[in-house]
């Protein structure tokens, strides 16, 4: 037998068989995948709305296998509605806040931004991103605490007052910034900007330039140039964005934890009721409303074209 | 006449680059002039400073005797073709061409009827309610003409429009363009590397080089009476003779140019003569096109395509009338 050439080795015949038969390629190339997300993901989200339809027994503590809508029924308790409120609240508020600061910082990056530029913000953007999670809010525990330095900044510019007057307001005050909802609100911000940067840069980089030059020619100033064309365009990018910032936050329960009010979040409660109290029903239950709330969002934007410029 | 649009020693430079270099420039109105060159020869810098997308490094452009030098592009009333035609997306092409009128809050009954009407100007009455995806590259071209044009503007400025178009659609277009510019009377400018479009369609051509206007005036005149080596080789490729050549057929030491279709092989009175090598021949369908080298100088003809020519590498005498000739200056 002569020695076998490069042509008939192993490594090339299969190379030879997976460009004859495509399909084969494909299924070798997403079976794993499927699976994982089929099985360990879909599954486990199933698993969990039947959950959510099994109650507790208030006496004896042991879960009833019966397919019940009580547990819903205690999510609208006026102690767990508040609850679902104010998390609904913080997230909108947060992908508000988010898309408005984003929207110039991904604008300055797809437009201007060339070379080494480009690198430094996709660095600045990013660089939040590797350290831990729980180092920054701690971080920023410090930053907003009575000693920290937004305190102390406004008391050298004597702007105490302010603050203060800021602190004391009902619902966003607290004793400090720190234990109150608005240091929620800016430590939710602060963590998922750079996921509402990332999809609104991409969107605006898919902006033709000349078509912004097409809106200016046909007498749009630049305020009518942004309304009409680049925000629309770049909706998608906001639309996905969004996503991130209000799903994460209405699901994370480590920052109403650490910063802000003793007031509970979605995610707070399902991790003491799963955990402590051990009512899986009703944290299940609790959990699937971050899901309902996000395909109505997702239904909504739709049907208000946010998706038209894919 | 009114002048449209004047430039007076206009220049804009991007760093070392002079892209447009002490440029003057009256376009009259009603004309069709085109601005004709190589690529980053300045043409489109030009239209683009008429648009107002670049200001002047120095010098002064007006639009009808308005100062438009430091004027942003959206309050000039000229409008633009794009190249890619620059259609939104996001819109349906009955918005795409009503979008001038809907930002100067023309309320929605009148701006679908004109809309309507610009689309029925371009051909195109009917295909409002489609979207920029589902038109061919021509029908965009309509599209970005009739959004242009529902504006009514003073200036219409056409970047290469027809350069994405193939050749059939884009002789249609040509003569389309052209009695559609008569029709409404609109100053047209047309940016274009091609000079049979440039000849073809405009009143009057300037042609540029590295920045500047080298020569301008109506199609006839620059294709005839080309000044400079540029613009004889550039528009219709005439060729160029050294003065070395001139010498030995005219006794006068100058550069000149010559028109390959007005080369013949047969002799006659008064009539020049240059002997050479044939090294090529291609049948172009309307004529036989051959190159004949005559020491070390190529020389292009343009013979009847039923013309006999001998085989490649055959000496051949080429004929000419003295006054075809046309003495350029020297400076390239």
């Amino acid at each position: 037998m002569t020695a076998t050439t490069a042509e008939d080795s192993l490594p090339s015949r299969i190379s030879g068989t997976l460009w004859r038969r495509p399909k084969l390629l494909i299924l070798l190339l997403l079976t794993p995948p499927l699976l994982w997300l089929g099985i360990v993901y879909v599954g486990s989200l199933f698993s969990l709305l039947l959950q959510s339809f099994f109650s507790l027994d208030d006496f004896t503590g042991q879960i009833q296998y019966d397919l019940t809508l009580s547990t819903y029924a205690e999510l609208f308790r006026p102690s767990n509605f508040d609850i679902l409120r104010r998390t609904v609240v913080m997230a909108v508020l947060v992908t508000i806040a988010s898309a408005i600061l984003a929207f110039p910082i991904a604008y300055y990056a797809a437009r201007y931004a060339k070379g080494r530029w480009k690198a430094v913000f996709y660095l600045g953007v990013m660089l939040p991103l590797w350290s831990s999670y729980l180092v920054k809010i701690y971080a920023w525990k410090m930053i907003l605490s009575k000693e920290g330095i937004i305190s102390w900044v406004a008391a050298k510019l004597h702007l105490s007052v302010l603050l203060e007057g800021w602190l004391s307001l009902p619902e966003v005050g607290g004793n400090s910034l720190s234990v109150s909802s608005t240091g929620t609100f800016l430590v939710f911000v602060y963590i998922w900007l750079p996921y509402m940067i990332l999809p609104v840069q991409a969107a605006l980089e898919r902006v033709p330039s000349n078509l912004i030059e097409a809106s200016y020619d046909l007498g749009a100033a630049p305020a009518k140039t942004f309304r009409h064309v680049l925000l629309p365009m770049a909706l998608p990018g906001v639309a996905a964005g969004s996503i991130f910032t209000f799903s994460l936050t209405l699901g994370d329960y480590i920052v109403p934890g650490i910063i802000g009010t003793s007031r509970l979040f979605i995610g707070q409660v399902v991790y003491v009721q799963q955990g402590t109290a051990g009512n899986i029903p009703l944290a299940a239950a609790f959990s699937v409303v971050p899901v309902v709330i996000m395909a109505v969002y997702l239904w909504l934007a739709k049907k208000q074209g946010a998706f038209d410029a894919l | 006449m009114t002048s449209a649009v004047t430039f007076r020693a206009v220049s804009r430079h991007f760093g070392p680059v002079r892209a447009v270099d002490h440029v003057d420039l009256d376009i009259a109105e009603g004309e069709f002039f085109a601005m004709l060159g190589p690529s980053g020869s300045g043409k489109t810098t030009c239209l683009r400073l008429i648009a107002g997308f670049e200001q002047p490094t120095s010098g002064k452009i007006t639009i009808f005797k308005e100062d438009t030098t430091a004027l942003p592009p959206w309050r000039r009333h000229v409008n633009t073709v794009f190249q890619d035609y620059a259609l939104f997306p996001h819109m349906s092409i009955r918005d795409n061409v009503a979008y001038g009128l809907m930002v100067k809050g023309i309320d929605a009954k009148t701006r679908r009827r004109a809309a309507e009407e610009a689309l029925e100007l371009v051909k195109l009455g009917g295909y409002g309610d489609r979207k920029t995806g589902q038109m061919s590259g021509g029908q965009r071209q309509r599209v970005a003409l009739a959004r242009a044009l529902v504006n009514k503007p003073s200036v219409l400025l056409l970047d290469e429009p027809l350069g994405a178009l193939d050749l059939k659609l884009r002789e249609a277009m040509q003569e389309e363009l052209k009695s559609l510019q008569r029709k409404l009377g609109i100053t047209f400018v047309l940016v274009t590397h091609d000079q049979g479009e440039a000849l073809s369609m405009a009143d009057r051509v300037a042609v540029f080089n590295h920045g500047k206007i080298v020569q301008a005036g109506t199609p006839e005149d620059i294709y005839h009476n080309p000044r400079s080596r540029f613009v004889a080789d550039f528009v219709g490729s005439a060729n160029v003779l050294p003065p070395s050549l001139m010498e030995k057929l005219t006794g006068t030491s100058a550069w000149a140019g010559l028109r390959p279709e007005k080369i013949s092989l047969s002799g006659g009175e008064g009539r020049l003569a240059i002997d050479g090598t044939l090294t090529d021949s291609s049948f172009l369908g309307a004529v036989r096109r051959v190159a004949v080298n005559a020491d070390g100088q190529t020389i292009h003809a343009n013979l009847p395509a039923h013309e006999m020519v001998p085989e490649a590498g055959a000496r051949l005498t080429l004929y000419f009338d003295r006054f075809a000739l046309t003495i350029l200056d020297d400076a390239p």
